[in-house]
């Protein structure tokens, strides 16, 4: 189509209007293991696959779930040392806001500041997109609230959405389980589910990350013992 | 002469039951000469939150005009108004970014806060916040505001006591202040409504 011929330059349109550089993250954000959230009526869950490239790498020393404020937690899908970056920096412009208005960010205001951040590498010269897309969880003045940011910096608020490699099965997944009414202990158990439908092997405590904010505004990622409980509770 | 005392001012914020007052002097001098009579030192921010700025006029214009853009924008961004203590943290930051060539502005910052509790504030011309839960007072006339409040003001005063009070503390203190006076400007403020009076004292 002569898309290819504009693939050298992210700050080049093609001919169809897109930016291919930026297609081309989203592959690698569709390549990365599969993340997923779910917003219920009384708070968040955000979960993630944890596969790990060999049974000798210690995983108590990889976490791919972050907080960015006490009542902000984030996951990606794609590639972990482009995260790491976001998630610096997200949290220095939460604490810069809280330094000016002694009050907590509220969870839209930083979706859009690392949206902005997101897109000011696609728009510049000598820098390439970000290779994830993340799903922000957060629970403030307005409520529970989910959000995935992509690598264009678009974003877009969620009842409940899945990214990486099994997106497809899981979106369907998430349609048919979804419910307003659903609570909160519902929800991660039908993270855990979700999580399980694409899941290569025996899906363990060791193998996946959850993270959840209740009505008590406070982020917190479970441990490898409370995710062995609910998945008791799934069996 | 200090630059504080270059123009003249006079204000005054009181917390009542479930409403506030906020109230300055209408005087503006360019050192012993009036210049004006009806010079506006309070300002609204939005229904429930008003700052007034005592000290040199053109640096509470200015800093009014600032803070009035930085609340638009917040408006735009967050679409909600800003809360008072929020607010207050602001107007801190402003000053202290002027640290070693400040505004020469003292502000008294009054609003409904949630479930519309009374807030009142006043701050250094550096951004050193005092938090009261009865009045705060600022401008040339402040130590006979001091006193005045004092000795007038009672907790938990209706809208029409409140008005009453702050007046008299306002009108008598400014009296004691030559920099300060020319009638009075109140505005008493409730979950439901704003009233602005203005006061006619000694017209000197």
């Amino acid at each position: 189509m002569g898309d290819s011929q504009y693939s050298f330059s992210l700050t080049t349109f093609s001919p169809s209007g897109k930016l291919v550089q930026i297609e081309h993250a989203l592959t690698a954000v569709g390549s990365g293991q599969t993340s997923l959230g779910i917003k219920a009526a009384n708070g968040v869950v955000i979960a993630t696959e944890k596969k790990l490239p060999s049974i000798l790498v210690d995983e108590t020393s990889v976490q791919k779930i972050q907080i960015l404020t006490p009542n902000i937690g984030v996951v990606y899908s794609g590639m972990g040392p482009d995260s790491r970056v976001l998630v610096r920096k997200s949290r220095k412009q939460a604490e810069q806001y809280f330094r000016l208005y002694k009050e907590p960010i509220p969870v839209t205001q930083l979706v859009r500041e690392t949206a902005t951040v997101m897109q000011e590498f696609t728009q510049s010269g000598g820098v390439r997109p970000f290779g994830v897309s993340l799903l922000v969880a957060g629970f403030d003045d307005k409520g529970p609230q989910l959000y995935q940011v992509d690598p264009s910096g678009s974003y877009f608020s969620w009842k409940a959405s899945a990214m990486g490699k099994n997106v497809s099965n899981a979106k369907t997944f998430l349609e048919k389980r979804y419910t307003d009414d659903m609570e909160l202990d519902d929800a991660v158990h039908t993270a855990i589910l979700t999580l399980k439908e694409g899941f290569e092997g025996q899906i363990s405590s060791k193998n996946i990350e959850i993270g959840v904010i209740g009505n008590d505004k406070t982020f917190k990622i479970l441990t490898p013992s409370e995710i062995e409980d609910y998945l008791q509770e799934v069996e | 002469m200090s630059i504080f005392e270059y123009n003249g001012s006079a204000l005054v914020a009181m917390v009542g039951k479930n409403c506030f007052a906020i109230a300055s002097d209408r005087r503006l001098g360019v050192q012993l000469q009036t210049v004006a009579t009806d010079f506006q030192r309070i300002y609204k921010i939005h229904d429930k939150l008003f700052i007034g700025l005592s000290g040199l006029a053109t640096d509470s214009q200015t800093l009014y005009q600032r803070l009035v853009f930085r609340h638009k924008l917040y408006q735009l961004r967050e679409e909600r108004d800003m809360k008072p203590e929020t607010f207050a943290s602001l107007v801190s930051a402003i000053l202290y970014e002027k640290r070693f060539g400040p505004y020469f502005c003292q502000p008294v910052i009054a609003g409904l806060g949630d479930e519309d509790k009374p807030f009142i504030c006043t701050m250094d011309s550096i951004g050193a916040k005092e938090l009261a839960k009865d009045f705060v007072v600022a401008g040339t006339a402040s130590e006979s505001l001091y006193g005045a409040c004092e000795s007038m003001f009672k907790p938990d005063m209706e809208a029409e006591e409140l008005f009453e009070t702050i007046s008299q503390a306002l009108l008598s203190s400014v009296d004691r202040d030559c920099l300060s006076g020319w009638g009075g400007h109140v505005y008493l403020v409730t979950p439901t409504e704003v009233t602005e009076k203005i006061l006619k004292g000694r017209m000197d």
